[in-house]
C-alpha cells in the first residue's frame, strides 16, 4: 500500500517588543518571579486592557512578510481555559477574524521547489510559566502578557524533509523582519505539529496525532518521520490510528503516548468586549510595508547573480538579517565577495560558535573586515598573515593599523627578496645540485629558508618565481 | 422549566471550569441557569431589523498605546495579595502540567 503524509504546523513566534500586548508591563528576560507584572496581567477585577500598537504593528509586518492578506477589520476574541499559568481563565487571542490570512512561503527540497500555504496568523498573549516541585507547583506571571503571533499552516506539507525547509523558510522570513529573534533554543519559536497518513487516492484525511517536544527543527523532523512510519504500520497491520498527542523521546528518536484526545476542545471564544475593535488603514499597511528590510529570497538571488556566489554560500549568508547585512556592508566597502562570503562563512562563523554570541554582539565591523580582505586582495599580506589580522579585529582594531604597528607587511618588492635568495643560495650548494639532480623537493628546503630570513614576511608568490628563475640560470 | 438547559450542559459546563458538583447541586442550578438564560432571552424581543452586527458595545475603533514599558512596580503587594507565595512565585498546590509549553 502506498500512502501519502499530511503535516500541519503551528508556530508561535515571540515578539520583541518593550512592553507587553494588553499592559504596559515590560517584556524583558531574567527579571526576578513577577516583577515584571502589574494588576492587569494578574485579571484583577475592574483593570482594562489597551492593545499595543506595536503588536498590531507587528502582526501587519509578519503578514506581509508571509504573502499573507491583512485583515483590515479585525478584533480580539476571548479562548476560555481555567488552568494556574494564567489568572484571567481566559486567553485574548483572535479567533473569526486574524489579523493575516491565506499566506505561503517558498521552500526547496532537494532542488525542488514548492509553496507551502499558511491558513492564517493571528497575534494573542502568553500565558506565564509554572514550575513543578514535589507538592507544590510555583507560578511565574513574567511571561503573562508577551505578544505572540501563531502562525498556522495550510495542510500542503507532504513530508518532514518539507516540514523542516519550511520551519526555516518562516524563521529567516521572520528573523529579515526584526519583529522576532525567532530562536527555539530561548523559546522564541515553538513549534506544535500533526500528522496524518492515508492511502494514495483516500479522499478523507487520515486521523492525526499530535507531536509534543520538538525542541529544534531537527527533531520536527526526526519526529515526524518516526510518527509517519508508526502510522504507516498501524495502517497496514489492519489497525486504525487514533486521535492523540505523543511525545518526542529525544534520546530514542521514538514519540511515546501522552493522553487520548477525548472530544474537541470547548473554549467558548467570543468576540473580546473589553477591547474595541481595529480598523487598519491602506496607509499604515503601506507605511510599514515601505520601511520593511529586502528579504532573504531577494537578497540570495542578487548575491548568485549580481555576485556570483554559490548557492551555498548565498544561503548561509543569508540566516540572519544582521550576517547578511554585514556582507553587504563589507562588499559596498569593495570587499571582495567571493573572500568576504567565505570569511563570514570560515572564521567569522568558527568565532560566534566558540564564542557563543550573535554578530551584532561582538567588535567585528564590515568595515574592518573589508578593511583585511582588501589587504589581502592587494598583496599586502598574505593569508597566513590575515590569521593575526583577522584576530585583531575581533578585538575591534583597525586592520592597517594593526598591520603597520606588528610589521605584518608582506615583502613582495624583488629587488630586496632577490639578495636574501641569493645569500641562501650561496649558503646552500647541495641543494642547488640535489634541485639540478631533479629532486624537487629541494625548492620547498629552500623557500623555507627564505621564509625563515625574511621572519615569515617574503611574498611566497615572488619568492617562487625568483628562485625558479634564479635556479634555472 | 423551559428546557433552555439541561442537566448535561451544566454538568459540561462545569467540568470546563473545574467544578464537581453533587446530584443535588446539578438539580439545583439547573432550573436557575435555565431561568438566567430565559431572562436573556427578553433581548430577543428587540426588534434588529437593519442594525449590524457587532462584537463591542462601544462605538469606539482603533484604541491603542504607544508600545512603550512602564514597570508599576507591583509585585510586591500582588504576591502579598495571593493566598501563597515562596521566592517571589505564586505558591499553589501540585498541578499536573497539561500547558501549551514543552516543559
Amino acid at each position: 500500500m502506498n500512502f501519502e503524509t499530511t503535516i500541519g504546523l503551528e508556530v508561535h513566534i515571540e515578539l520583541k517588543t518593550h512592553s507587553k500586548i494588553f499592559s504596559p508591563s515590560p517584556v524583558a528576560y531574567g527579571a526576578e518571579p513577577n516583577a515584571n507584572t502589574n494588576v492587569i496581567d494578574w485579571g484583577y477585577p475592574g483593570v482594562l486592557p489597551t492593545t499595543n500598537k506595536g503588536v498590531v504593528a507587528d502582526g501587519i509586518i509578519a503578514a506581509l512578510a508571509l504573502h499573507a492578506t491583512v485583515e483590515q477589520h479585525t478584533h480580539f476574541d476571548r479562548k476560555n481555559y481555567f488552568y494556574p499559568d494564567n489568572p484571567k481563565a481566559y486567553q485574548i487571542t483572535q479567533s473569526d477574524k486574524p489579523i493575516g490570512h491565506d499566506g505561503w512561503v517558498e521552500v526547496d527540497v532537494d532542488g525542488v521547489k514548492k509553496k507551502i500555504g499558511i491558513s492564517e496568523m493571528h497575534i494573542e498573549e502568553d500565558a506565564g510559566k509554572n514550575t513543578h516541585e514535589r507538592d507544590y507547583s510555583y507560578v511565574d506571571l513574567n511571561r503573562q502578557g508577551t505578544p505572540l503571533i501563531e502562525i498556522v499552516s495550510k495542510p500542503d506539507i507532504a513530508s518532514p524533509a518539507e516540514a523542516y525547509a519550511y520551519l526555516e523558510a518562516l524563521r529567516q522570513r521572520i528573523q529579515f523582519t526584526g519583529i522576532s529573534d525567532v530562536k527555539m533554543e530561548e523559546g522564541s519559536m515553538r513549534v506544535d505539529v500533526n500528522i496524518s497518513v492515508r492511502p494514495v487516492g483516500q479522499e478523507k484525511f487520515g486521523t492525526k496525532t499530535e507531536l509534543k517536544n520538538l525542541n529544534s527543527f531537527n527533531y520536527v523532523q526526526r519526529g515526524l518521520e518516526y510518527e509517519e512510519q508508526r502510522q504507516q504500520q498501524v495502517l497496514m497491520s489492519g489497525g486504525s490510528v487514533q486521535q492523540e498527542t505523543r511525545r518526542f523521546d529525544e534520546k530514542t528518536g521514538e514519540t511515546i503516548l501522552m493522553r487520548v484526545k477525548a472530544g474537541a476542545d470547548d473554549y467558548r471564544y467570543f468576540p473580546e468586549p473589553d477591547l474595541p475593535a481595529l480598523n487598519i488603514s491602506d496607509d499604515w499597511i503601506k507605511e510599514l510595508g515601505d520601511a520593511m528590510p529586502e528579504m532573504p529570497t531577494k537578497r540570495r538571488e542578487r548575491y548568485v547573480n549580481d555576485l556570483g556566489l554559490t548557492d551555498y554560500d548565498a544561503m548561509v549568508i543569508t540566516q540572519t538579517k544582521e550576517m547578511s547585512d554585514f556582507f553587504d556592508a563589507a562588499v559596498a566597502l569593495k570587499a571582495d565577495p567571493k573572500m568576504a562570503a567565505n570569511y563570514l562563512q570560515g572564521d567569522v562563523n568558527a568565532y560566534l560558535n566558540e564564542k557563543q554570541v550573535d554578530l551584532q554582539a561582538t567588535k567585528l565591523t564590515p568595515a574592518n573586515l573589508a578593511g583585511m580582505i582588501n589587504l589581502i586582495s592587494d598583496g599586502t599580506i598574505s593569508s597566513k598573515m590575515a590569521k593575526k589580522v583577522f584576530k585583531a579585529i575581533t578585538d575591534g582594531e583597525e586592520p592597517k593599523a594593526y598591520v603597520e604597528a606588528h610589521g605584518l607587511v608582506q615583502l613582495s618588492d624583488p629587488a630586496k627578496l632577490q639578495p636574501i635568495i641569493d645569500d641562501v643560495l650561496s649558503a646552500n650548494p647541495q641543494s642547488i645540485e640535489d634541485f639540478n639532480n631533479g629532486k624537487k623537493r629541494a625548492v620547498g628546503f629552500l623557500v623555507g629558508q627564505i621564509m625563515k630570513q625574511t621572519h615569515g614576511q617574503a611574498n611566497p608568490q615572488v619568492v617562487n618565481k625568483l628562485l625558479m628563475a634564479a635556479l634555472q640560470q | 422549566m423551559a428546557n433552555r438547559i439541561n442537566r448535561e450542559q451544566v454538568q459540561h459546563v462545569a467540568g470546563l471550569a473545574k467544578l464537581e458538583f453533587t446530584d443535588a447541586e446539578l438539580d439545583a442550578f439547573t432550573p436557575q441557569l435555565d431561568d438566567i438564560i430565559g431572562m436573556f432571552e427578553t433581548l430577543s424581543e428587540v426588534d434588529t431589523e437593519g442594525v449590524d452586527v457587532t462584537s463591542n458595545v462601544s462605538d469606539q475603533l482603533n484604541v491603542m498605546r504607544e508600545d512603550v514599558a512602564d514597570n508599576w512596580g507591583q509585585s510586591s503587594a500582588l504576591l502579598h495579595n495571593a493566598p501563597d507565595a515562596a521566592r517571589g512565585f505564586v505558591k499553589v498546590p501540585a498541578i499536573i502540567d497539561e500547558s501549551e509549553d514543552n516543559d
